[in-house]
Order: structure tokens, then sequence, then C-alpha cells
């Protein structure tokens, strides 16, 4: 406004007293469409003086000498409120589209997530309950080898529930916002090797090739975490390759950064997927069940805890490549020679 | 022999009962507690070989219940806690208890553990030399042999591995092994821990990258297993 005001005090002699005017309006729409009503229409009182005191003849005065100045005056006061008004009133249908558009985004974010949950739990929930039930009221009739089936489906369907609950576990704790990670050394050898031992039952009939320098430094990171990115990312290869895939894991200190790679000679991903495939509740057409969706975007938000990206590419000649980056301090202290 | 007892305190009466017949068929006597309070009277009362204590209790905090206990109390106590709560049981850990188990856990699991933790109660501490499967520490003459064949330690790869070995079937937290090994001055520095660790299992174990002795505890210790085949 004032910046108007001056302007137009070295061009008055070029457009004239009732140009300026304009000029003070064309500011105050503008003022309209970033400031509040209330700002909005001070602005507009206040330009209506500045116009008055230092442009109508006589300058310097609140007085204004002719008459059809004196109209003139009322209709840039009366222009600038209703025009200050309808910019506010624009502004807030805008805003209100948007937030019912929000609204209906997340309806539907959440309709697919309960879909997905309720799937996800409810069926081993159903096989648990309808084995026990066989199980308690018809023993008798059951042979010895169906009682074993049972038994056996309330096993993997417990295994699988605990799986869900932990992913869902997982994925709030990171959406809390109360999350916090604790860094401290870690093994890179050791972080891979200790998951590959907890998912030695799920790796039996893969090929693995396992590639870290001797001489990688030691990282801080959090071990939980990291070791649940390398578990989770381990789970999806086997979900989406054949057995006896060669899946190869890779780590290297690239500059300030640690570099881990998991590599697989499979089936690849479908090129318009694999951007979306860290999204939660994704889950690739044709995928088998027993996943939720939500293990590669844990995957990702674990990852950007630790400041770092995580990318999927199809390999050039067939199978896929998570890579993760992840900037940390670094120390050698492992090739130290000791005492 | 006489049957161990084992004091489960847990709110939870599904969880007792489970424990309650789970450990009844592998031969212990079990009692029960509901609450910290029943727990800790029936303790005083009836003092257990064993206790699983479960850290989410509704009428006093597990770590209160825990430290209280320890005040007399010395024979093992399990630490029972929902999963992935890494702090809490590092915290219960340093507060005294023997071990932890993570809900849910399998029972095997369970029987493992429990007879690890009371093998060691009451072990001859005095005893010179222990053989561990194919490691043999000759704690007098400060030696390890692995089948049969002396290995070359330096003296801090000793006091760690000697640590571990005299807690056969313990996790012991990162903060303790660099406490006892390297002094409270270098309490976090844990990038000598992990350095060490990983020199050690090149030496004693058969597959360094697939340990069978050193047990890595994610984000809490580690653990030496003595005798993996009856782990």
């Amino acid at each position: 406004m004032l910046a108007t005001s001056l302007v137009g005090l070295t061009i008055q002699g070029l457009v004239g007293y009732r140009g300026v005017a304009f000029m003070l309006l064309v500011t105050v729409s503008i003022l309209a469409m970033f400031l509040d009503i209330v700002p909005v229409l001070v602005s507009s009182f206040l330009s209506a003086l500045i116009w008055d005191f230092f442009f109508i003849p006589p300058r310097f005065t609140l007085t204004v000498g002719t008459a059809e100045d004196r109209l003139l005056l009322l209709m840039y006061f009366v222009i600038a409120m209703i025009n200050a008004a309808l910019t506010n009133k624009i502004r807030k249908i805008e805003k209100a589209v948007k937030e019912r558009d929000e609204k209906e985004k997340s309806v539907k974010f959440y309709n697919t997530l309960l879909n997905s949950l309720s799937h996800e739990l409810r069926t081993p929930i159903t096989t648990i309950i309808g084995s026990t039930d066989n199980l308690q009221s018809r023993s008798g009739k059951l042979s010895e080898e169906d009682k074993v089936e049972l038994i056996n489906e309330i096993s993997v369907a417990s295994i699988r529930l605990n799986q869900q609950v932990e992913n869902l576990l997982n994925m709030s704790r990171l959406e809390s916002g109360v999350f916090h990670i604790k860094k401290d050394w870690c093994d890179i050898n050791e972080l891979i090797y200790k998951t590959l031992q907890r998912l030695e039952p799920n790796l039996l009939r893969y090929r693995l090739a396992i590639e870290i320098p001797e001489q990688l430094p030691l990282f801080k990171l959090d071990f939980g975490l990291m070791e649940q990115v390398i578990y989770n990312l381990l789970i999806n290869v086997t979900q989406h390759t054949p057995e006896d895939t060669l899946i190869t894991i890779q780590a290297d200190c690239i500059r300030d950064k640690l570099v881990l790679t998991i590599a697989d000679n499979g089936t690849g991903f479908p090129q318009n997927e694999i951007d979306k495939v860290f999204e939660k509740f994704y889950r690739l057409k044709g995928s088998p069940t027993g996943g939720t969706g939500l293990g590669l975007s844990i995957v990702k938000g674990f990852v950007e805890a630790h400041n770092g990206r995580v990318m999927l590419e199809n390999l050039p000649v067939r199978g896929s490549k998570f890579t993760i980056e992840i900037p940390a301090e670094k120390t050698y202290v492992n090739k130290v020679k000791n005492e | 022999m006489n049957k161990p007892s084992i004091l489960v305190i847990d709110d939870e009466s599904q969880i007792r009962k489970l424990l309650a017949i789970t450990l009844q068929s592998n031969n212990f006597n079990v009692s029960e507690a509901a609450t910290g309070k029943e727990g800790i009277t029936s303790v005083s009362t009836h003092p257990p070989d064993l206790i699983l204590l479960d850290l989410g209790l509704p009428d006093e905090n597990g770590h209160h219940i825990l430290r209280h206990l320890r005040e007399w109390f010395t024979n093992p106590i399990m630490i029972i806690s929902v999963q992935s709560n890494e702090e809490d049981i590092v915290k219960a850990l340093d507060n005294g208890a023997n071990d932890y188990l993570t809900k849910p856990f399998r029972t095997g699991e369970l029987l493992a553990r429990i007879r690890s933790a009371l093998r060691n109660v009451g072990r001859e501490p005095n005893n010179p030399v222990v053989k561990f499967q194919d490691i043999t520490i000759d704690f007098a003459n400060r030696i390890v042999k692995k089948d049969g064949s002396a290995i070359k330690l330096t003296a801090t790869e000793y006091a760690l591995l000697s640590l571990l070995a005299h807690n056969d079937g313990k996790v012991l937290t990162h903060r303790y092994l660099l406490n006892q090994v390297w002094g409270v001055a270098h309490q976090n520095e844990s990038q000598y821990l992990r350095v060490f660790v990983a020199q050690l299992r090149k030496k004693i174990e058969s597959d360094p990258n697939r340990p069978s002795h050193i047990i890595t505890e994610s984000g809490i210790g580690y653990r030496f297993i003595g005798n993996p085949s009856t782990f």
C-alpha cells in the first residue's frame, strides 16, 4: 500500500490523481487475494484516506474540493469495500471445495485400508475359529490326520496374523509421529546375516549371493529398524519371484552414504506399477495372498526416518533391484589394529 | 529330584493358563499371580526357583516390581514383554532381569530359556576349565582352545569372551558389556564392542557370519550360548 502510494506520488504528474485511485484499487484487490477480510477492509479504508489526503486537491488535507471529487471518493470507498468482500468470498468457496476433495480422498483411502485390513485379519481369524470349532465339537468324528491338518492350519493362520499385526504396529509407529530412531554403531555384516538368520525358513529354496567389502566401515543406524527394512525387502522378493531365484545382496560405502542393494533375477515388476509399490496398501495385480501392501511402505518410512531413500528398478536383462541410500556417520575403527 | 518351581506374574488369565499347562507338562511346579502385589507376597512366602514377570501389569509398573524383587530375590527373573520394545527390555535387563521373551513366543524357546537360566543357578563359579562344545576355556590360565588347539586372543578379546562365557545363556546389554570390559568412561562407545565381537567371532566361530556361540540380540546386546545343540 505504501509502495503504491509512493509510486503514485512520483507519477502523479503523468497519470493524474484519478489514475492513482485505480492503482490503489488494484493494490487492494491484490491484498484481498492473500489476506483475511479484516486487514483487507482496513487497507481499503486506509487507501481511501491516503488517496484523499495525498492526492485529491487540495492536497495534504482531508477536505475534498469539488463535488465531483467527493462523489469519486465515495465511489472509490464503496468499490474498494465490495472488491475486498468479493475476493474474500471467492477464496472461502475455493477453500471449501479443496477441503471436500481432501475429505473424499481420505474417505476413499480409509475404505481401501479397511477393506484390505478386514480381509487380511479376518481370513486367519476365520481359519482359527473354524478349526478350533471343529476340534472342539466334532473331535470324535475327525480322523487323526484331519486333526493334525487343522492344528497346522491354526498355526499357519496365527503366524500370518502376527505378521499383519506387526506390520500395522510398525505403520502406526511411523504415522504417530512419536516414533523416534535410536542410532548406534552397526556392523553391516552382522546386520545382514542376523536378518538372513531370521529368514532362514523362507529362503531355503533360494540361492543367495552376499557381497560385503571386508573394509566396510561401521555406520550409525538404528539396528532394529534396518533389520526390519532388509527383512521386508527379502520377504517381498520371495513373494514375487519363483523358487531357485538368485538373490544378490550388496553393501557399499559411497562417499558419505551406505548403499545397500537387493537384486533378484526373477520376473521384475510391471513398468507401470513400479512407482506405486512403495505406496501404502498398494498391492501388485495378481500378487499372492498374505501381504497387506504395507511391507514396502514401511521400508520407505524407516529408510526416510534415516534421511535416506529407497528406489526400485527393473534390471536390463531380467529381475529387479532395490537400492537403499542412507547418509550416515561412519567410522573405520574396525580397520585400526587392536591391542 | 525336586521339580523346579516357577512363579508366573501376568494379569492375563489366558497367558497364565497357557504357561501353566506348558510348564506343568514339562515337569515344573507352577504358581500364579495376577497382580504385582500378589506376586511379591507369593515370592516372599514361597520363593520360587524362577519368576516369569510380565512387564505390563495393571496395578504396578513392572520395572518397580523388578527392582523391588531384586532387593532380596536372587534367583532368575525372566521378563515377558510385548513386541518390539527394545528400550523397555534393556531397562529391565539393566535392572537385574536375567532374560526376556517377547509376546508372542514359541513354547520351545520358552522352555530352552528357562532351562538355561536354571542351569546357571548354583553352578560352580570357581570351575577353572569349562568346555562349551567345540570351545574350551581355561579361566585359570587364560587359555582358549577351539577343537583342541589353542587360539591366540588379545587381552580385550579374552576379557570379552570370558565375561560372555561366565554368563552362558544370558543376554548381556551393550552398556553392561562396555562397562565391564572397557570401563564406565567408554560405556557409550559401542563401536569397540562391534569390532571386538566381529574379531572374536572370526576366531572362535566355525562360520563367523552364522555364529552359534555369540548371538546378536538386535538393539539389546549379545548372548553367549555354550552348547548350541541344547538351546
